[in-house]
């Protein structure tokens, strides 16, 4: 294990680099670009085997990697914002059609006003879409995500998106640790598709009519079901060879506390850095950080917050949904309760900082309003 | 018909040719009615059928497989003597 500065899309190209697909087929948007960018000067310079696809959209990236996935070999893309937007009708297909293939996505706004700064509207565009969901906080979760993302698609058949939040920690440089190629490589394994349409006569994406969609969906659903417990699996056997022990969620001082935040993304890094000036004071206060958002464990979260007194659910992107987002609904309902509020923060990445959590932490059990803003010009 | 759990993953189709199973009659509003006598075995509607439901033998018209037949109707309309006719299937 060596230690390395790099910024989160730098991490991203690098893992991509480890992990080698046979094809990686991308289109550049702000700010994913510099993946892109730093997976093209590997490939010039003959680091990496795979082949590089200059499409000419996201739709034909997403086109291009269902087909090479499909075609039997490991397949990824990389998007943002528009880009996912753009390719929303693929991205369904990709996993209808079972293809375990990985995407890191940088969060960014979706338009309009067209914005390229941070928040989640793009990947909450497609959270239901059949894809995992496994959001990071910082450079080496990002990293560490892209290999058990990788691992997690391969044994379920279903495709994984790796988010992190855009420019904040895209372009933001931290310290790491990287693995050596031999190790990684021996964790991610040989690829072995279930289906290989380049060696045996199959039919793939055939058109389905109602006497066996509804069947196929269930199917697909199932792999959603079984899911919970592979993640499990590829946990543990990551923590094995990195020493780093992940969950569905991570708690930060949440087992005493009365007050607790449920948030995805880089804010929880922030947050955790308010929790500590609270503790510091004898505030009883925590925070929970969402890493797999797709599939929703809800046995776990209930279990680790069913005694907090006072919840809010803060979403970097907003609904209109005149009842918060999915986050939102998805703590309020795994655990049956009212009074939960929700925070919708940092849209098109306005800056989060301390003064912002200090005022969640202080509002959350007051006041009757359910879906509340905060960082706003009021 | 099979239960969700017998089917591959994705809807991959592992055999060849088997839209040969899928009973199509299901789909029709029109069935299409062979008229013998006008009929000259031209061969038309066999090569135009998308579903392979004309049966034939030599060159001879012997008749429609209704269960493969979705009632297009491509075969009225090319049958250039119009040895054809549709009926509207009754519902059952």
């Amino acid at each position: 294990m060596n230690k390395k500065a790099m910024t989160g899309n730098e991490a991203v190209a690098y893992a991509i680099k480890q992990i080698d697909p046979e094809v990686i087929a991308a289109y550049p948007i702000t700010p994913q670009t510099q993946i892109i960018e730093i997976y093209a000067k590997y490939y010039s310079n003959k680091e990496v085997n795979g082949e590089l696809i200059d499409v000419e959209s996201e739709h034909s990236a997403m086109s291009a990697t269902i087909g090479a996935a499909a075609a039997g070999v490991r397949a990824m893309t990389t998007t943002s914002s528009q880009g996912l937007a753009l390719m929303a009708e693929m991205v369904y297909i990709a996993a209808s059609m079972r293809l375990p293939i990985l995407m890191p996505v940088v969060n960014r706004a979706l338009s309009g006003p067209i914005n390229i700064h941070c928040d989640h509207s793009d990947t909450m565009l497609v959270a239901n879409s059949g894809w995992l969901q496994l959001y990071s906080e910082n450079t080496q979760d990002i990293y560490d995500n892209c290999f058990i993302g990788l691992k997690i698609a391969e044994e379920l058949n279903l495709p994984v998106m790796v988010c992190q939040d855009g420019f904040i920690t895209s372009h933001c440089v931290e310290n790491m640790n990287v693995f050596d190629d031999k190790i990684i490589k021996k964790f991610i394994g040989e690829y072995k598709p279930k289906y290989d349409l380049l060696n045996k006569e199959i039919t793939v994406g055939p058109f389905d009519t109602f006497d066996y969609y509804f069947e196929h969906k269930r199917k697909q659903a199932q792999a959603m079901f079984d899911s919970v417990d592979i993640i499990k699996k590829v946990f543990k056997k990551f923590s094995l060879v990195s020493g780093r022990k992940y969950d569905f969620f991570e708690e930060y001082k949440v087992k005493d506390a009365e007050k607790v935040i449920v948030i995805i993304g880089s804010t929880f890094g922030t947050t955790k850095n308010v929790v500590d000036s609270l503790r510091e004071k004898g505030d009883k206060v925590g925070v929970l950080g969402v890493r797999v958002f797709r599939p929703f464990n809800y046995k776990l979260l209930k279990k680790k917050l069913s005694k907090i007194k006072n919840l809010a659910v803060m979403e970097r992107y907003d609904p209109f949904s005149n009842f918060g987002g999915i986050l939102f609904n998805e703590v309020r309902s795994s655990l049956g309760r009212e009074d939960i509020v929700e925070y919708i923060y940092g849209l098109g990445g306005r800056d989060v900082d301390d003064s912002q959590i200090l005022k969640v932490f202080n509002e959350m059990s007051k006041g009757k309003e359910l879906i509340r803003y905060v960082g706003v010009r009021e | 018909m099979k239960k969700w759990k017998e089917l591959e993953d994705g809807g991959v189709i592992l055999e060849k040719g088997n839209n040969e199973s899928n009973d199509m009659s299901g789909w029709r509003t029109f069935k299409p009615i062979h008229i013998k006598e006008k009929c000259i075995d031209c061969m038309i509607c066999w090569s135009v059928c998308p579903d392979n439901a004309v049966i034939t033998k030599g060159a001879k018209f012997i008749k429609f497989d209704y269960t493969k037949c979705k009632g297009c109707l491509l075969c009225l309309n090319e049958c250039p003597v119009k040895a054809i006719k549709s009926e509207r299937e009754k519902n059952e």
